[in-house]
This record gives C-alpha cells, structure tokens and sequence, in this order.
C-alpha cells in the first residue's frame, strides 16, 4: 500500500483560533478517504493547506512520498492534487469543454483549437466513464452535471488525487447516488480520493477510511469495517463530557418565551422546521443540540422575524410577536448573538460606538425623540462593554475589524446582554474563539441567567450545552425529536439522536 | 485612530492634486507647451473677481447634484438618474412656479418643493422597481433618464410651450416666472460692486450639505442607511428593514436632486428653455467620488471642478489646447480615486497592527 499524502504533525493558527493543532494521517493511494467534523472542527483549514491556499506554520506534507511545499494552488496542481469545490467555478456562459480548458491554453493570442482539445477531453471522460456532451454549455446543465465538469476539469490538468469539499450538499440523492458510482469508478483507475463531509450516513457508504476532527485536532482514522455511526459521532462530539455544574435553581415561573406548533415556510421544497413547542421562562437556559443544517439557523431566523413562518405562534411574555417585524421584536427586547459576528453582528469597517448601536438603533437609548442617533449613550455604554466584558482594544474608536476573533466576540456578547433585554437568542456563541473568551462569554452567560434572563441557546458544541443548559433539545431535520436532561445525558444518546438513529 | 493616520488622511487629497499636476505637466512638455506658463495662466485667470463668482454658481448645482449621489452611494445604491430626476423637476417646477401668483418667499419655496417632489417620485420609481420587481437600480435609473429627457422635450414642445408676438410660432420654453418666484444675487446684500451676480441659491446648497451631513450622520435613519451600505446582513438582523430603506434612500436623493436645478431657474433663467444646463447629474457622481461623500470634501470637489472648467477658458486665447483641461479633470479623477482606497487600505492594517500590538503588550 503506498500512501498518496503524508500529513506530518500540522499546525495552523489565526489570530484566536489554533485551527488546526499538530494534525497527523496518511491517506493511502487508490482508496476514498473521508475527513468528518462539525464545522469548525479544522478540515476546510486542512484542506486549504493541501491545496496550497494556505501554508501551515508548522509540519510538513509529503507528496507520493515527496516532501511538497507549495506556495500557491499552482504548485499543489503540478503536485497533481485537484480540488472540487463546493460552489462550482465554471463559466455559465461557456461550453463545456471551454470551461475544461480555461486557463490552460497559455498561447495568448491565438484562438483556442477546438480541435485540439475535444479528443482528449471526450477520450478523458469515457476512460474514467464520466459521460458528458462537450459542446453544451454550462447553462444547460444540471448541478449533477456540472459537477462531473469540476471533476473532468482537474483530472484534465493532470490531477490523481481529487479533493472534494461538501460534494452532496448540492445533490438530490439520485445524484449522489450518480457521483457515488463515479467516485468509485475513478479510485479503480488509481485515483485518491479526499473526501469532505459531514454527513455520517455518507460517509459510511463511500469512504474506505474516515478521518474524525474535532477543535482543531486528529481525533482518530478509522476503517469502515471498524467503523460505525455511532463511533464517528462519539469521535466527533467528544467522549468525556462536562458534568454540569450543579446550582441552585433560579427559574422562575414567569414565561420568558414561548413557540407554538412553529413550523417554517417549505423553502426549495423542504420544510426548515416543524412542530416546534418550546417554553422557555425567565432565568432558563434551553439549549438546542443538533448537527449544522437541521433548521436550526432557520428557527432562530424565523424568532427574530426574518424567516417566514407558515403557521404557529410566537410569545414573548405571554404577547405574541409573531406578525411583528425584525425591528419591532428587537425593541421589545429580544436580544441575539449570531453564529457569524462578522456578517451578521458587527459592521467591521465601523468603529466601536457605532457597533454598539447596532440592533438598539431605534430604542430610547441610542434614539432621541426627535431620532438623532445619541453618541453620548453610545460612547459611555461601550466603554462599559470593553470593560466589563475585557475586549482588548485600543479604544472604543477603533474599528471593529482590528479587533481579533475573540475579542470581536465579546463585544457582540456584552452588547447584547447589556442593557437588560428581555430574551437572548443565542447561536454558536462561542464559535472560533479561544479558550479565554470561551470561558468568560460562558460566565456572562450564566450571570445574565441567574439575573432572570432567558436564553435559548443553539449550539453545537455540547461541552457548552452541557454546561449552560437548563434543559436540553435535540434537533434534527428541523424537529426537535428529544428532550433529555442535561445532567444526565450521555454522549452516546446526544450522539444518536443528532445523527438520526434515535435510541 | 493614531493622529499621524489623520493627518494622512486629511492629507490624502493634496498628494493627490499634486500627483494629478505632475502627470499633466508631463502631458504638457510632451505637446511642447510651457507647463508654468500654462499653470500661471489658469491661476491668474481663475482667481479673478468674475471668474470667482462664475466657479461659485457652477459650483452650486455641481454640489447638489453631488449629495444627491452620495446619499444613495451611502446606502450601497447607485442613483445614476439624478440627471433625469432634476431636468424633469425644473421643467415642473418652472411651469407650476409660472402659472402661481403667492408672496415672495412662498412662491419660491412652492417651487423648491414642486421640484423635490417630483424629482423624488421619479426616483422613487427605481426605489418601487428594485423592492417588488428586483430591478437593479442603475438600469432602472438610467433608462429613467432617457425617459426623462424624453417627457421634458414632449412638454416643451406640445403642453409647456411659449408662443413668440404674432402668437404663430411655438417657442419650447416656459413662462416666466413672476418675480415673487425670482431669488435676487446676492451682491446687495453683500455688498459686491462691479462683479456679475453671485446665485443666492448658494445659501441653499449650504443648507442641503447640513441636511445631508445631519440625515447621514446624526440620526437613526441616518445609521440604518450606513449601516446597510456597509454591511446588508448585519443591518438586517439589527432590524433595519432593507425594502423600506431602499425606496426611502431613492426619494431622499431624488428629492434632494430635484434641488439641482433650482439655482439656474429661479436665480438665473427664471424659466425652463432649452439652454437649460444639462449634464449635471453625471457630473455629480464624479464629484461624490471626489468628495468621498463627505459634505465638506464634495464642496471641495465642485469647487476644484468649477475652477478648472472655468480657469481653462484663458487656454485658448493663448493657443494651448483647452482640451487639457479635461484631461486633467481625468487624471485628478483617477488620482484621486486610486490615492484614496490606497491610503485606506494603508490606515485598516495600520489599525489592525495597532489593534494586534495592544493585545501583545496585554498579555
């Protein structure tokens, strides 16, 4: 057996966050190799490295067996590794074969031969039994179909061993029986292929071997005959988990949030969430466990009016919202943390004092009777949150892009607990962010709970649903299909019951 | 912000001139023309008394026009209609203002607000068109234009038309206005003798810098707008209602750009004829560009623009191609443009490593 790729004690850090930490496997020649973990558990880090977009600050890869050094995806291509990304790079308006030969014709002037290239490309397609018309154009293609295109194309530029990122997310499930058929085709030519995914049921059906990441590091490889769901979904989740702290309970009985038989707009034929009935009450925390993707940004897009909902209701104590817009929820209180800060929570290119408004702009502390915006209040409150929530900055002046990770985080945390919401939607709120901030978003967290906040926490990383949570749902497919305790559950049941398999 | 970044910032559009100098007196040498000469000239010329007041009233409208892009541009849209928007609110405005008998201040006023409605309402449409139809704005503007000119050539012609004495001949221009509709230079009450009539309307387009700087900057509108034009998502989860802002941001600027004309018709014709100024709208949008959509950088802007325009008539008489003069607006444009997103870029890592090495020092 010779190994394809060598990755040699990797390490990859950004400001904040170790990516990817001492990172080691070999992914043997001719097989289909699976990477798995949630995201942000460090595999797209990886395989930018692979692909040469990025350089690892430590560690080294080796080639077939060579020591590969590359400083660009140029020098990965020439390496013969070929990537398939998840968003399609074809030219919409260009045939087929055109997009094959995009940028390998250097001869600039001349016109390109046709002649020249569709032999080789229709001799390509039928040797690794990828058919495909050549001369049609990419528009008249379905994404099956282009995405054979994706893969013609950097076996065509010389690629065997084949990176692919998400590659199903995009496909009906006859076309990813389809690609199934071609991936296997292509490893019985001699083909390694990588193979990214998160989708365990997949995984299992294609792979040979299953690599599990998880925050940054190699959890383990694993071989399909050894492997099962359930073991990769413990590797993925973590085996020893947290025991909640105990404490005193400070629930109250009033009703904090309520949803209704909640059930989303079906959008591309599917239905983002239904039935949804939760009752969370002042100084709750009600944690959502579930794998990316199973409607959870869906639900807490549709609580603060931004995703339609087709019937249910919604209260914030005890007055229904439902019909209210995204502005009229937020001065009514509700108070949320974005899964991504840098698109949905900051305006990076402004400063502090402006960020701090942002989501209170129409509420009497920012707004003056007359709606000037009122700095002053601006000025002071974030000093306040730079303080109290230790966000290291030079000032409140500067801009939030300066700021790390980390330290961007705990602006938008200390911004929405302050000033006394009365609901906080919580989503991955402590996503890419070191330890440090964890620690201290986790303990603002708790505090702004025993102050009589409610929150609903969605959240992925069950070391903080398990220490935060009051209770505890598990999502998937849009339902929330378990209601277990927090002190009690296990990581094989959270395990199962994320990935579907129930108990 | 370190104060040396400000400093560099301020000065960014000094470097900029200065470059923008160098290239044409480059361009100068090369068509064997004496640079300083040249340069003298149009200094000379441009500061006389006359041509002081000239590249104050060029100025007046060129910096409406410019506010009214620069509202849009703050909120990431691209009101390129501005020129149609404002040729279609004066000619309105100058037919409501012709056929209206009220009190001095009323009449004009009336005739402010005919023009900011209807330049608005036109605007408004490309608003209306992107919200419900998902018709980006710079084509909708942009045909609106031509229909504009289109509508306003069909009135002159058909419905607005003065007939000459023997009452035969249509003449495509509207009445006058009554001189309760007229706004008097203001060389009486400044005291100026001996120089052509400096536009009141200037007062005016002072007036819609504050607004502008008071709209964008100071209130929660204001915010939202910027908020939007920097960052769509994040606006949207903070409740900003991006359907509501975009067809408010085109009324605003519209209603803004039905002002441009207002200096011309009622401080200068004092009716809508053919001789109308035209182009203004387009013109607008370089000096916004100019002006980085800063109140006080776009009257910089105008001004910078008037005074070439006008500076490089002397060109001519001196056998020097007056052509030079566009071609330095050119490079100044181009300069400029490219100076400043340099310099930003410079200022962000500046900050990010400020930012960096604050956190070191911390820990």
């Amino acid at each position: 057996m010779n190994t394809a790729i060598n990755i040699e004690n990797i390490s990859k850090s950004f400001p904040g966050v170790l990516a990817n930490d001492s990172v080691s496997f070999d992914i043997i020649s001719g097989t289909i190799h699976a990477i798995v973990g949630e995201n942000g558990a460090g595999k797209s880090t990886l395989m930018k490295i692979l692909y040469g977009m990025q350089k690892p600050d430590n560690g080294f890869l080796k080639i077939n067996g060579d020591i590969a050094k590359f400083q660009s995806p140029k020098d990965a291509i020439s390496a013969g590794i070929g990537m398939v990304h998840q968003h399609f790079m074809l030219a919409d308006n260009l045939t087929v074969w055109e997009n094959i030969v995009l940028g390998i014709d250097s001869s600039n002037l001349s016109k390109i031969k046709k002649s020249k290239y569709i032999p080789d490309i229709t001799d390509l397609s039928k040797k690794y039994s990828l058919p495909i018309d050549v001369n049609l154009t990419i528009d008249d293609l379905g994404v099956g179909e282009k995405q054979r295109v994706e893969i013609l194309k950097v076996l065509y530029r010389g690629a065997n061993i084949l990176i692919l990122d998400e590659p199903t997310a995009v496909l009906v499930p006859q076309e990813v029986e389809e690609l199934f058929e071609n991936l296997k085709n292509l490893v019985s030519q001699g083909v390694t292929i990588l193979f990214i995914s998160h989708k365990l049921d997949e995984v299992m059906e294609i792979a040979d071997r299953i690599s599990v990441m998880r925050g940054g590091q190699h959890v383990g490889t694993v071989s399909k005959e050894t492997a099962s769901k359930k073991i990769l979904a413990e590797m993925m989740i973590g085996k020893d988990l947290p025991t909640p702290p105990s404490r005193e309970t400070l629930i109250s009985s009033e009703n904090c949030l309520q949803l209704k038989d909640l059930r989303g707009e079906p959008s591309l034929g599917k239905i983002p969430f239904e039935d949804i009935n939760l009752e969370i009450k002042k100084g709750e925390i009600c944690g959502i466990a579930g794998v990316e993707g199973n409607g959870q940004r869906e639900l807490s897009e549709a609580i603060l009016g931004l995703y339609p909902v087709e019937s249910g209701q919604i209260f914030l104590e005890d007055i229904e919202i439902t019909k209210l817009s995204t502005r009229e929820r937020r001065l009514t209180g509700i108070s949320f943390i974005p899964e991504d800060r840098q698109s949905q929570g900051l305006v990076v290119e402004s400063n502090l004092v402006e960020n701090i408004i942002l989501g209170k702009q129409s509420s009497n502390t920012y707004s003056s009777k007359f709606k000037n915006v009122l700095f002053k209040n601006a000025s002071k409150n974030s000093k306040d949150v730079v303080d109290n929530y230790e966000v290291k900055t030079p000032n409140v002046q500067t801009l939030a892009l300066a700021l790390s990770g980390g330290n961007q985080q705990k602006f938008v945390v200390g911004r929405e607990i302050d000033g006394k919401p009365t609901f906080l939607l919580a989503s991955q709120p402590t996503r890419g962010v070191d330890i440090g901030a964890q620690a201290l978003i986790w303990d603002k967290l708790k505090e702004a709970r025993d102050m009589g906040l409610g929150v609903l926490l969605i959240s992925a990383d069950l070391d903080e649903l398990l220490g935060l949570s009051d209770k505890l749902y598990v999502i998937y497919e849009g339902k929330l299909v378990k209601q277990l305790e927090p002190t009690e559950a296990t990581p094989e049941q959270l395990g199962s019951y994320m990935t579907g398999l129930g108990i | 912000m370190k104060v040396y970044l400000k400093i560099l910032s301020f000065f960014t559009p000094v470097i900029a001139l200065a470059i923008s100098f160098g290239l044409t007196t480059f361009i100068l040498i090369m068509i064997d023309r004496d640079p300083v000469e040249t340069f003298t000239l149009m200094f000379d010329y441009g500061t006389t008394g006359k041509s002081i007041v000239s590249i104050l009233n060029r100025s007046i409208p060129l910096y409406i026009s410019a506010v009214a892009v620069a509202v849009g541009f703050k909120m990431g849209m691209f009101n390129i209609g501005v020129e149609g928007q404002y040729i279609l609110g004066a000619l309105i405005a100058a037919q409501v203002g012709a056929v209206l008998i009220l009190p001095r201040p009323l009449h004009v006023l009336t005739i402010f607000i005919v023009a900011a409605v209807v330049s608005g309402i036109w605007a408004g449409i490309s608003g209306y068109l992107k919200v419900k139809k998902g018709v980006h704005e710079v084509i909708s503007t942009i045909m609106l234009n031509y229909i504009g000119a289109g509508i306003v050539a069909y009135l002159l012609a058909n419905v607005f038309f003065e007939k000459d004495e023997n009452n035969s001949l249509k003449v495509p221009q509207t009445n006058y206005l009554l001189e309760s509709g007229q706004l008097p230079p203001l060389n009486n009450i400044l005291g100026i003798e001996d120089l052509p009539n400096l536009n009141s309307f200037i007062v005016g387009a002072v007036f819609v810098g504050i607004f502008y700087y008071w709209l964008v900057w100071k209130t929660s509108l204001g915010f939202d707008l910027r908020a939007t034009g920097l960052n769509p998502v994040a606006a949207k989860f903070s409740g900003a209602d991006p359907n509501k802002l975009i067809v408010l941001a085109m009324l605003i600027s519209g209603g803004i750009a039905g002002l441009v004309g207002m200096s011309n018709l009622v401080g200068y014709f004092h009716r809508y004829t053919i001789d109308f100024p035209t182009g203004l709208g387009f013109a607008g949008i370089t000096v916004a560009l100019l002006g980085r959509n800063h109140p006080v950088g776009m009257a910089l802007g105008a001004l910078l623009i008037s005074f070439l325009e006008r500076s490089s008539q002397i060109l001519d008489l001196n056998n020097i191609p007056k052509e030079i003069e566009r071609i330095m607006q050119g490079i100044v444009i181009l300069v400029v443009v490219v100076s400043y997103e340099v310099v930003r870029r410079y200022i962000l890592t500046q900050e990010v490593k400020l930012a960096s090495r604050m956190v070191d020092k911390d820990e």
